[in-house]
């Protein structure tokens, strides 16, 4: 190949111009490197700090907002004397009763519609058109049908709850590959075989999407629920509160709930890298 | 492989095939097919592309309940995919031995495992699998059975070229051991003429064409027999070797 004057007059010998590729030039190196997560938490770091600062000052006045350093004392305070652990274990385990009783319930209603064309024209009809109603909605009727005890924020958690999962599980049945079915048939495997070596795993990572917006959906009707009508648990300590302006109590009462549902969300995302280890993503 | 025509014959018969015919919709992708396969026999089924083989390979397995006409097949048989048909939550061991019952179907996995050489691979999931490795996988779930009739649709059909002549050695070698009727669906004539006792060509939804294959062992392409037999096979599929430029020198085209 000759040489070619190229527009700017350099010369341009042999070919084309030739770059290196390695780390280095791909990502240029910061020259002071702070830990990601360092950073991160610093950022949490500088809001919390700045919400202390505006409430020692004055410029936000308990009243309206307590401060960090007072919510945490009320916290500690509610601690010690039993009365937030004591709301806690009751707030969760409504979300527990109704997770229990909704998991079941919508993993067998998906299996019947999924597997069963008499379950698919019964089951998934009305399951279809009823995920379309709020479920806060159904509160009055809640309430008329099982008064303001456990049994009408436990049977709302349970509405909640069921229809995700169904959605979820149902969808995930209904994408199962039919080469499967036929690899099922060919190495004989019956009935009860087939759905428990092959539909259930396969079904399996829909199921535990379904869970992971279940427990989200659980928790967040378990706030409505609570602040609405109820004698004990973590939204009546929040509404007792609202009437004396405790806001520091109301912010340990939103903490508390934040952290129930993150808590919630690493089981199943735990239970999610157990059991989903086969996954090609993974 | 090694079998002579004149003892096959006295073999018994496990594959009876008779006026089967399929429909979709109106077309007819298979009119009137009718053979026999005896025991042991190593049958490659031929044809162009549409022409029913996989239809036929279907309906042996009996995954094509919309059949017409007469199959009789042995209760014991396996089938293995083009696609490797793994289960991905399924550890290797756990898909070879799908579906087998016993005390001793672990231990039996196991050991067809080594003899498609993947002793120490019985826990992955089949997403750590190479292409080749993944099939070999397919095939020994497909022997751990012993089965009377082995069915292949094609297995080396999405393998490297390097990979599929070490999967038709392997092959060779587990169909010695295990003796099972073999029939093989593919496009690939060397192939057929490689691995195969007996030829049939489907076209126009019958068997156009029955040949034993006649070439001594070792089977190279170069020699003659297998030369002329290939011209053969390919005239019957409508592929000219001298118009087409294939006719010069079947080592070049291997080694290009």
């Amino acid at each position: 190949m000759s040489t070619t004057t190229l527009g700017d007059g350099r010369l341009r010998s042999h070919g084309p111009e030739l770059v290196t590729l390695s780390r280095e030039t791909r990502a240029p190196r910061r020259r002071v490197r702070v830990p990601r997560g360092i950073e991160r938490f610093a950022g949490v770091l500088l809001l919390v700090g700045a919400w202390q600062v505006a409430s020692s000052t004055g410029m936000l006045s308990a009243d309206t907002l307590a401060g960090p350093f007072a919510v945490g004392k009320t916290g500690w305070h509610l601690v010690q004397d039993g009365t937030l652990t004591s709301a806690m274990w009751v707030s969760l385990k409504r979300v527990l009763t109704g997770l229990a009783i909704g998991v079941p319930l919508a993993t067998v209603l998906a299996l019947l519609a999924g597997l069963t064309r008499v379950g698919d024209d019964l089951v998934d009809a009305p399951m279809q058109m009823l995920r379309f109603l709020p479920i806060i909605g159904l509160e009055p009727l809640i309430v008329l049908w099982f008064g303001i005890g456990d049994a009408a924020k436990i049977s709302l958690i349970v509405f909640g709850v069921t229809f995700p999962l169904y959605i979820n599980t149902y969808t995930a049945i209904r994408a199962l590959d039919p080469r499967h079915f036929e690899l099922a048939r060919t190495v004989g495997l019956g009935r009860m075989g087939t759905i428990r070596r092959v539909v259930l795993p396969a079904v399996l990572p829909g199921f535990l999407t379904g869970l992971r917006l279940a427990a989200a959906v659980a928790w967040l009707i378990l706030v409505f629920a609570e602040q609405i009508n109820a004698t004990n648990g973590i939204g009546y300590l929040m509404i007792k509160a609202q009437q004396f302006f405790q806001t520091d109590v109301i912010v340990v009462g939103l903490a508390v709930y934040a952290l129930l549902g993150l808590f919630s969300d690493a089981v199943v995302r735990f239970l999610e890298r157990k059991a989903l280890a086969w996954q090609p993503s993974r | 492989m090694a079998t002579e025509p004149v003892t096959a014959f006295l073999r018994p018969r496990v594959v009876n095939v008779d006026g089967v015919a399929r429909r979709f919709e109106t077309r007819a992708v298979l009119d009137d097919v009718s053979f026999e396969l005896r025991a042991g026999e190593f049958v490659a089924l031929l044809g162009r592309s549409g022409t029913g083989k996989s239809t036929l390979l279907r309906a042996l397995a009996g995954l094509d309940v919309e059949i017409e006409g007469h199959i009789e097949v042995p209760a014991c048989r396996s089938v293995v995919f083009q696609e490797p048909r793994l289960l991905p939550w399924a550890r290797v061991l756990d898909t070879v031995v799908l579906g087998l019952r016993g005390d001793d179907a672990r231990q039996r996995g196991r050991g067809v495992l080594s003899e498609v050489e993947l002793n120490g691979h019985e826990r992955d999931w089949p997403k750590t699998l190479s292409g080749g490795e993944a099939q070999r996988v397919s095939l020994a779930r497909a022997l751990v059975r012993q089965p009377d009739l082995l069915l292949l649709d094609e297995p080396f059909g999405a393998l490297d070229a390097l990979t599929r002549i070490k999967m038709h050695a392997l092959l060779q070698t587990l169909c010695r051991r295990y003796r099972p009727a073999v029939v093989l669906v593919t496009h690939d004539v060397d192939e057929a003429i490689l691995l195969a006792d007996r030829v049939l060509i489907l076209g126009d939804g019958r068997i156009s064409l029955d040949v034993p294959v006649d070439v001594p062992s070792p089977r190279l392409r170069t020699n003659h027999a297998f030369a002329r037999l290939r011209s053969q096979l390919l005239a019957q599929l409508g592929v000219d070797e001298a118009a087409e430029g294939l006719h010069e020198s079947p080592v070049k085209e291997y080694v290009s």
